[in-house]
């Protein structure tokens, strides 16, 4: 019993030992920018997995090519803003692609990322653009055409709850800004207008993926808002005779935004094949794999090519609209925001 | 007689090292955690635990958490006994199957545990179109938190009566039974007053867990705000919205009501235990 309880003892010791000298031999390995492979950690949100899939092979070929270097970039996605919390706790990653500036900007208040980072790619730093339309069911039983169809008596509405998802907050400003243009500004029309639409929501799930799954494999609801990613995806995935897209008269521009982790980057030494990683979204290859993926490019060349594919509707910027992220976060999503009066009881 | 000479030494060494190891751990992994949420430097003022505490979206979730844990345990604690009872005292063919099955729920992700439910009993699922015909509608209301704390909880119940069923003595029973009880009565003056200790710790067990669930019920409840949020979801949204101090005076509360309902059900166990001997 009791040399048995050595040799576990031993066993254990010798064990963690192993691991933590294979750790620290990981990790100079990464330390070292001169080495011929390198590592990048790209932290981003849910619906772009499908994206990075096909652009990371991409840039690891050209970076080769570029540099003779090999890179291997890791994906994480989730929620935008817990993904953002994870960077700032300390996951590792050298890029972030995230759903919202705003989800940045935490970051850049945390220390991690450097101030400006908005003006340092292109289109405030948003390669790619999307926006927000309306998925029905096969033959638009409900005869949805535009937002003001889904204040409705009888229409069913999903959509994620704007607090806990980063997609819904758009969706939710996407409505919010069509109904000020069509009650010439009045606000309190305008929340009237999004109670109505909110009363019509029988599940607020907590992500885009989860308020997909509730429409598309629960088959609730009469109408989904949604990603215009997400929804070409659903129709892709699950075939043309089930859904009808529905392009509502305007909308808002949609801009995911990139920064590089200037904190990590440094640290790791990462910053060359980082930044070039989120230059080359830019380049017409990049391009090409965005709106293969259901992304709006945003290169004239490539757009251009793909104007069957996009729609071309009215839309709004959130900071024309809105003023900037942070000020539509504040005045509509934090605790006692337009959102949380839609539910206050008793109105 | 002889064990009584034997000096009162156990199998492992010395109670200090004992003591202290069980210390050292239960800090390790539940006390500094949890203290570091009470201490946390979010800028968590009295003001603003204050409005937190008040918000009436946040009340309106503690009722919901409280109020389906504790009507989910209730029936577990029915359920888990008669479980119990038939796992212990009858033998049939695969019951070794269905004793194991008891513990999946221990070992299922929760999310996993909660898609499953919301698929079966939405509208669209079988269980619920066939319910929903009779007027009742079980996801996205309460009585979907319910169900699916029901499926996290019974194992708690069930784990915790077994032993004490398995050592209560058919003859005892017996006994009752040649003394001209009847059926009800037995169970009611005999066996309950015994297993009533055991029947409260699974309830406590079983409720506690509930009120802190969180991967299961997001999937079922809807999540309407003031009707089916439990309090863990407004946790989660506040971390989203990084509003950190919000987040830990939400947790706070939920701790403090949690540990106090504990507490008490701890005490009317012993004192149970007490009256029964």
């Amino acid at each position: 019993m009791k040399r048995n309880l050595k040799k576990a003892v031993i066993a254990s010791v010798v064990l963690s030992l192993t691991v933590a000298l294979t750790a620290c031999g990981s990790n100079e390995d990464q330390a070292s920018a001169d080495s011929k492979k390198i590592e990048l950690l790209n932290v981003s949100y849910d619906p772009t997995r499908e994206l990075y899939e096909s652009y990371n092979k991409a840039f690891a070929a050209y970076w080769k090519e570029k540099t003779g270097q090999e890179v291997t970039i890791k994906q994480s996605h989730g929620g935008s803003g817990k993904q953002s919390r994870s960077v700032i706790d300390g996951l590792n990653a050298d890029v972030v692609t995230l759903a919202l500036g705003y989800d940045i900007d935490a970051i850049q208040e945390a220390g991690l990322i450097n101030e400006g980072w908005q003006s340092k790619y292109e289109h405030n730093s948003s390669p790619y653009t999307s926006t927000i339309l309306l998925l029905v069911r096969k033959g638009n039983p409900k005869g949805i055409k535009d937002w003001d169809d889904l204040i409705k008596d009888g229409v069913e509405v999903i959509t994620p709850n704007p607090q806990t998802s980063g997609g819904a907050r758009w969706n939710y400003l996407a409505a919010w800004e069509y109904a000020m243009h069509h009650n010439n500004g009045d606000e309190e029309q305008t929340k009237e207008f999004m109670r109505k639409l909110f009363a019509n929501v029988p599940v607020l799930d907590t992500g885009a993926r989860g308020a997909t799954t509730t429409f598309v494999e629960r088959g609730i609801g009469d109408v989904l808002i949604a990603w215009e990613n997400e929804a070409m995806l659903s129709m892709k995935e699950l075939g043309q005779d089930k859904f009808d897209i529905v392009y509502p008269s305007e909308s808002i521009l949609a801009e995911p935004p990139v920064a590089v982790v200037d904190d990590n980057v440094d640290k790791r030494g990462t910053r060359d094949a980082a930044e070039a990683y989120l230059q080359y979204l830019y380049s017409e290859e990049g391009q090409t794999i965005a709106a293969e993926n259901y992304y709006r490019p945003t290169l004239e060349s490539v757009k251009e090519k793909y104007k069957d594919k996009f729609k071309d509707i009215k839309l709004y910027t959130i900071d024309e609209e809105f003023g900037g992220w942070a000020k539509a976060q504040k005045e509509h999503f934090s605790d006692g925001g337009i959102f949380d009066q839609i539910y206050t009881p008793g109105k | 007689m002889k064990a009584a000479a034997v000096p009162n030494r156990g199998i492992l060494p010395g109670f200090g090292l004992t003591l202290g190891i069980t210390i050292f751990y239960l800090s390790l992994v539940v006390l500094i955690p949890i203290s570091a949420l009470l201490f946390n430097s979010t800028g968590l003022t009295w003001g603003k635990f204050a409005e937190v505490a008040t918000d009436p979206r946040v009340i309106a979730s503690y009722k919901v958490s409280f109020l389906t844990a504790g009507a989910a345990a209730l029936v577990d604690a029915v359920l888990g006994l008669l479980l119990a009872w038939v796992l212990v005292r009858y033998d049939f063919p695969g019951k070794n199957i269905f004793d194991s099955l008891v513990d999946l729920p221990f070992a299922l992700p929760t999310a996993v545990a909660g898609v499953a439910l919301t698929s079966i009993y939405a509208k669209t699922g079988w269980m619920g179109s066939w319910l929903a015909q009779l007027g009742i509608e079980v996801a996205f209301t309460p009585l979907g938190i319910i169900i699916a704390l029901m499926f996290i909880g019974i194992p708690f119940v069930v784990r915790t009566l077994q032993p004490v069923l398995q050592e209560l003595e058919a003859d005892v029973e017996e006994a009752a039974a040649t003394l001209g009880s009847g059926r009800v009565r037995t169970f009611f003056s005999v066996i309950l007053p015994q297993l009533a200790p055991p029947l409260v710790t699974g309830f406590a067990l079983a409720f506690a867990r509930g009120i802190g669930e969180y991967g299961s019920v997001v999937f079922i409840s809807g999540n309407m705000p003031l009707k089916t949020e439990i309090a863990p979801l407004l946790i989660m949204s506040k971390l989203e919205r990084f509003d950190y101090a919000g987040a830990t005076a939400v947790a706070i509360i939920l701790l403090l009501i949690s540990f106090l309902l504990l507490l008490g059900t701890n005490l009317l166990q012993r004192w149970m235990r007490r009256n029964a001997g």
